[in-house]
């Protein structure tokens, strides 16, 4: 969706603002919100791809003006309640319903060591056949999604080269949907700066964007 | 700027220490209070996941990968190679590190990180991003004018040098391996490290050289 997280090349938004000696998290909330999303994505509440969909939905206004943590706040909650996982009541009252079914949680403390070494590969061990070698020009689609989309709309319609291909991946637009890993190649492509900014922008300097086959064109 | 959020809002419901709950604080203990009685989610694993990255991970992991690059050829090469595997070989991998890319700065080539969708980070070796790496002003402006940012910085990068923007779209974490500081001949692998920084590995600063 062209969103308002989509913030590459956007103007207006003022100096980049650093504190010094920053903490992890500001708020003692921010911690539990942070230690909630494993156990959460763990439970099963959501892929990586709904929750950062969820993050894109909010409304612009409210993207702009909440924390980072905030953000992670209102994904856990929306998708929780969208897949019934909680009520709308349950939250207010901060309390499961009486009678509710109880699970035992896939994420215990002793596993999360393990958890945090091995992660969660978005890297599919499947053999998809790559539409692109490293070298070819490619032409970005001008496509618009409604939905999840990892195609930021400074590149779309951009002439670039591939650099690398990363191997086989899921793709999120289908995955943020529960439409299937959709598995296929994801490459490291180059821009110049000058094809995505125009002609002011420095002729020495480039940007490399992550994108998948279906982002692409041959050129 | 994101991170002041005031959670100071004159809610009704009463803090221990007397001060007012804010809506984040609520909500939070809420959302855990019923995951938790729902049994989805155990409050300790919430508990180990905040204390190892509190204490645990950080940008001192990324810093002994620098330095070992730049005292070990080969290591350089298996790092410029595959992130991940050599990364690995010091113990660091996992989650938003699952499959690591390093791009090296080098007297022609300067490159610098970014999230413009979101704010991917690669943390086993970095930790969790700063506020600025995931603020609004830095995900807009690095992209399109990464010379003037990098200058807000204290960066001035050389006309001709070329300076790439990564924007991590995808799942590939990135971390810059930066230029070894002049005069640092002779020093450990561990006195390396300890002036590799943060936003070194994010490429919006050098290593500066260790103090006479």
């Amino acid at each position: 969706m062209n969103g308002i997280h989509d913030l590459g090349g956007m103007h207006g938004f003022g100096a980049v603002i650093r504190e010094r000696d920053e903490p992890n998290f500001h708020h003692a909330w921010e911690r539990r919100v942070f230690g909630l999303f494993a156990p959460s994505f763990a439970a099963g509440l959501f892929c990586v791809d709904e929750f950062r969909h969820a993050i894109e939905r909010m409304g612009a206004a409210e993207y702009l003006q909440s924390s980072y943590y905030e953000h992670w706040l209102h994904a856990i909650e929306t998708l929780a309640l969208e897949k019934d996982i909680v009520t709308a009541e349950e939250l207010r009252n901060g309390h499961a319903a009486s009678g509710s079914p109880r699970a035992t949680p896939a994420l215990a403390a002793a596993g999360v060591p393990a958890l945090v070494e091995t992660g969660a590969s978005a890297r599919v061990d499947t053999t998809v056949k790559a539409k692109f070698a490293e070298g070819d020009m490619v032409v970005v689609k001008n496509i618009h999604p409604v939905g999840h989309t990892r195609l930021p709309r400074y590149c779309r319609d951009k002439l670039g080269c591939i650099d690398r291909d990363h191997g086989v991946f899921v793709f999120p637009d289908s995955a943020a949907h529960g439409k299937g890993e959709k598995p296929q190649h994801c490459y490291s492509v180059y821009f110049s700066a000058q094809e995505l900014w125009g002609s002011k922008a420095s002729r020495n300097d480039s940007v490399y964007v992550d994108l998948w086959d279906d982002y692409l064109l041959p050129a | 700027m994101t991170a002041g959020h005031d959670d100071h809002d004159g809610h009704e419901h009463a803090h221990p220490n007397g001060r007012p709950l804010s809506d984040p604080e609520l909500r939070v203990k809420a959302l855990e209070q019923v995951l938790v009685e729902k049994g989805l989610v155990d409050a300790a694993a919430v508990d180990a996941l905040i204390e190892t990255y509190e204490t645990r991970v950080g940008p001192h992991n990324g810093a002994r990968v620098v330095a070992r690059a730049w005292t070990d050829a080969d290591y350089k090469r298996r790092l410029l190679d595959n992130g991940t595997k050599a990364i690995a070989e010091l113990g660091y991998s996992g989650i938003q590190g699952e499959d690591m890319v390093v791009v090296e700065n080098t007297s022609t080539v300067h490159n610098v990180l970014v999230c413009t969708l979101c704010s991917c980070y690669p943390w086993p070796v970095l930790g969790l991003p700063p506020v600025w790496y995931k603020s609004a002003p830095y995900r807009s402006r690095v992209i399109i004018e990464p010379r003037k940012v990098l200058a807000e910085f204290g960066l001035k990068i050389a006309d001709e040098v070329e300076v790439r923007v990564w924007d991590s779209t995808a799942e590939l974490r990135y971390m810059v391996l930066p230029e070894r500081p002049a005069d640092t001949q002779g020093m450990s692998a561990d006195e390396l490290a300890a002036l590799v920084t943060r936003d070194a590995m994010i490429g919006v600063a050098r290593v500066a050289a260790p103090r006479a």
